[in-house]
Order: C-alpha cells, then structure tokens, then sequence
C-alpha cells in the first residue's frame, strides 16, 4: 500500500479546520506522541503543528487566483528525513509506507528536519524530540470506529472536501482517480523525494471579458518627447 | 540556516584537532625514516598528542549541546549504513580510540607507531570528510550541496592543524620534525582559491523558485493559473520551529564585509605572515589566532548563508 492524501488546491477555502482538527486529534495522542502548545493562552502561543495552511496569490488582476496550500508530510517514496536520521528514530513503514518518528530513540538533533523540503517536521522543544504528521495512523485502522471515520482526522473536518485519503498503490482508488483525473501534482518534484501526496491545481476559469482600454491621447509632452528620441537615434 | 554556535565551534575544534593528527602522523613517519625521534623532538610529540585530544574531544562535547535530547545521543551509530551524521559518530569514536592506542605505541616506541599512523591518518581524513558531508547531501540547502564544502572543510582541518603544528615545533623548540612552511602556503593558495570559486559560483544563483515550488507556470493559456506567486500570509501568527531554525536572514551588506573579512583571517593574513614575517612562535601564535577567527567566521557564514528551499513556502521568492 501507498498509503496518502489529494489534496484541492481548487476546492480549499483555507480556513485550516484541517489543521485544527489534527491538534484536536493528535495534540495529546499517545501514539504520536503529542502536537504541544508551549503556551497556548500566553502572548507568544507557539507549538508543533503537523499540518499547516499558507495563503499565496499567483498572478495579476484580472486574472489573479488565490492559492491556499496546507502542507503535511508528504509520506515520500524517497524520504531523505528516514535516510538521514541517524538513531534509526525516523523509519518508513514497508506495509503502507507511513513515515513515522519512534520519541524512545529521537535524540533531537533536527537533521531530518534540515532534509526535509516541505517543512513538515517540527521538534517538539518541551520533550526534545521530532513531531510529525502520522497520517493519524491511530485511527485509520481502528476498527473500533466505523468504516466512514477510518480516515484522517484533517480529511474528515473538511468543509470542501478538499481534502482525500487513500491509497495510491490502487490504480482504481479514489485518491488515484482523483490525481489521474485532474493532473495531480507533486510539490517540488524536481528534488527527486517522490512525495506521496498528490496537489490538485485549480481548474482553468472562465474569462472575464475587460473592456479595452482606449489609447493613450497624444500630448504634446509625448510628441517631442519621440523627436528628441528620432533626434538623438540620429 | 540558524547558525547554532555550539556546532560552529564543533567543527573548527575537531576539525583542528584532527588536521593536528593528521600532521602529527605525517611527522612520526619522517622521525621513523630518520631512525628514531631524537630527545629534543619528544616533547613536540607529546604536546601536539594532547592538544589534538583536548581539541577533538572539547568539540565533540559542544557538539552534544545542539541535541534537543542527548540522553539518545548513544543510539546514533544505528544508522551507519545510510546517515552521513552515523558515519561521523562511528568515525569520532574510532578516532578517540585509535588516538589514545597511537599515542600508548608512541610513547612505547613501538615498531608499529608508522602502521596506527596510517590508521589514525585515514580515519582523521573520514571523519573530516563525515561531518562536511552532513551538510554537502542535503538536496534542501542549495549552498551545501556541492563539492566545494567538503574540499573547504578538509582544507580548513588541514590548516588549522598545519598552522598550529607549526606553532607548537616552534615553541618547543624542536629540531627536527616535519617543517611545514612551504606545505601550509601552497594549501592556504588553494584553500583561497577553492573559497573564491565557491562564493563567485552562489553570487547570483537562483536553484529554486516559489512558483516552481507550487508548480504555477509564469504563462500558461487564459483561463489556467499562472504568474508569479507572492505570499498573503504564512498561516501562523508566532514564531514557529521552521522561521526559527531556516528563517535565518543575514543583510546582504552584512554578508559582503563578513566574507572579506573571513578571506582575509583564513587565507590572505597567515600567506603574508608567512612569506614575510620569520617562522618564530610569537608571529605563528597570531597567524593561528587569525585562522581559527577566520575559521569561525567562514562556519558561521556557511549556515548563515545557507537558504533552505523551505523558505519558498515562508514567502521567499527564490533559494
């Protein structure tokens, strides 16, 4: 298994119920071991976030698009973080190829962190080790759940379904659907990590028709500016 | 990248020490070849022994205060197969080990001194090598991966050793022993020649971009997303472990004078002391007082110019 999330940069509204609902599920879960606040009602409220969502603008107006973009792990096929770290705390799991951190043998040395490209570790400054994305591998094979909720906690809050989970080692999975369909993309490709996690871009829109604007008068100030640039082309 | 003192000094110490080694070895070889080291030239030996000790072990001692948990700092010889940081830990500890059995040989006068030489020479060379390549396998740090940085930190551990090994024959007054003159000018010729080509080959090098980081094209057909992307906003209202540790921002101008500065300690200063002043104690004392400040300097600009490519997604247009 590939095990993974599409994610619609076209649907994403940025309103990071994402990454909230992964503080909710995993700030105190024991099976990652943590996402602490240091002090979350204090005047700097810093803390480890697996999932973060930042905001970009691509072009100019008319034709500007808002971009919003939560970055997790991406669970890559070449995860450099897994190749550096040197305690054998980081592993990559052969079964659905999680990428997970073991805190019993982190020293915190931020290595991987260093090799990671999407930002998606963050060293937990209270115990001293690494913190990262599980892909809530806490729930996803739990059968105590019911089969609907066997997802990740960030997929499941999703007001605009922009988030999907599945496996993409399934040609016919939903995920795999998803990315063949709409041309998903890996972030940073050219880097060779082989990200798991698939960006689906925005769909083309329509065109707003603009009015063309009418040319500029021509003034007298402009005139014998373009002579004394015939003159001095001379 | 956050340029954490504690490894700063880490690697100019240990690479010192280890440099020192290297010509200590170098040295016992020519003793050996003469017959034997003569009665004036023991205490350079024994001095040099324990200050390439002090140095490497001081070094390794900093570069524990970095960890976030080093009670876990034993299980990092778990990983020798793939992480350059293992292949360190393994070739440090071989290196203390192998340093305090050359150094039992030496004092001995053992027949096999030339053969834990070579030993503790190559391993010196590796664990060199190990720590540059820490840095030079990152694929995120543009400035990194390339073969300048281990060449300059083998370089460094060289001169640093060298000039300090030159020191020390000095001040005690040795009569024999390697004479190292010539050797150190023709390094410090091709350490300010390997610098130079470094920081003339990232002056103006753009690796990566935001828009190639979001996979947006600068044209496409109407309609497509495209042009050039800036950021609205990062998403966090604080500081967060990725703007502390990669959000490191040195002024370009700032960045100017301290690299002339760092060309002028590590390479420029120590030629014309050599070439002009007389190979005396005092003058190599400064010469080695502005190295390893040149030596520091050039660290710290090595992490404090590094860009990660994670700062293309805090906003930045380009790494």
């Amino acid at each position: 298994m590939k095990l993974g999330l599409a994610i619609d940069i076209d649907a994403c509204v940025g309103c990071h119920a994402c990454a909230t609902a992964c503080k909710e599920w995993n700030g105190e879960s024991l099976m990652a071991g943590g996402a602490p606040d240091y002090d979350p009602q204090g005047p700097v409220p810093a803390g480890v976030w697996f999932n973060r969502v930042r905001h970009f603008e691509a072009g100019d107006y008319p034709d500007n698009r808002t971009l919003n973009v939560p970055m997790s792990c991406m669970h890559c096929e070449q995860a450099e973080c897994v190749t550096v770290c040197p305690t054998g705390a980081s592993y990559k799991r052969a079964e659905d190829g999680i990428v997970l951190i073991d805190p019993e043998k982190c020293m915190g040395c931020n290595y991987c962190a260093w090799a990671c490209p999407y930002g998606a570790r963050e060293l937990d400054e209270q115990q001293g080790v690494m913190r990262k994305c599980t892909l809530c591998v806490d729930r996803i094979y739990d059968t105590a759940l019911p089969e609907a909720e066997r997802q990740p906690a960030c997929v499941l809050a999703c007001p605009s379904h922009a988030r999907h989970f599945g496996d993409y080692d399934n040609p016919a999975s939903h995920v795999s659907v998803l990315a063949r369909e709409r041309q998903g993309q890996s972030l940073l490709a050219s880097l060779g990590y082989k990200p798991v996690n698939q960006y689906l871009p925005p769909r083309a829109q329509a065109q707003i028709p603009q009015p063309k604007a009418p040319p500029a008068p021509d003034t007298l100030k402009k005139r014998l500016a373009s002579m004394v640039n015939t003159l001095i082309r001379l | 990248m956050k340029p954490a003192l504690s490894v700063i000094f880490f690697t100019v110490s240990s690479g010192a020490g280890l440099g020192l080694a290297i010509w200590l070895v170098l040295a016992q070889w020519g003793w050996a070849a003469a017959g034997g080291v003569p009665t004036a030239d023991q205490p350079l030996l024994t001095v040099a022994g324990i200050v390439s000790l002090v140095l490497v072990i001081a070094g390794l001692l900093s570069s524990t205060q970095h960890l976030a948990n080093p009670r876990n700092a034993w299980r990092s010889l778990a990983r020798v197969r793939t992480s350059w940081l293992s292949r360190e830990a393994l070739c440090a500890l071989l290196w203390l080990a192998l340093a305090v059995l050359h150094g039992v040989l030496s004092q001995q006068g053992s027949s096999l001194v030339p053969w834990s030489g070579a030993l503790l020479l190559g391993v010196s060379v590796a664990t060199v090598v190990c720590t540059a390549m820490i840095y030079a396998c990152l694929r995120t740090v543009p400035r990194w991966r390339t073969w300048h940085t281990p060449v300059i930190y083998l370089l460094h551990a060289l001169l640093a050793g060298g000039l300090l090994w030159a020191l020390l024959r000095a001040a005690t007054g040795a009569a024999g022993g390697l004479s190292n003159g010539g050797l150190l000018l023709s390094l410090l010729a091709l350490t300010l020649t390997v610098t130079l080509l470094y920081e003339a080959k990232f002056s103006h090098r753009v690796t990566a971009t935001l828009n190639e980081a979001l996979g947006v094209p600068m044209q496409a057909p109407a309609g497509q997303v495209q042009g050039r992307v800036r950021l609205l906003d990062t998403g966090h209202a604080h500081r967060t472990f990725l703007t502390q540790e990669f959000g490191f921002v040195l002024a370009r101008e700032q960045a100017r004078r301290l690299r002339s500065l760092m060309v002028l300690l590590t390479t420029v200063l120590p030629i014309l002391l050599l070439l002009l002043a007389p190979p005396i104690a005092p003058v190599l004392a400064v010469a080695c007082v502005l190295f390893l400040a040149g030596a520091l300097v050039q660290r710290w600009l090595f992490f404090a110019q590094a860009e990660h490519v994670v700062r293309l997604y805090h906003g930045q247009s380009r790494v």
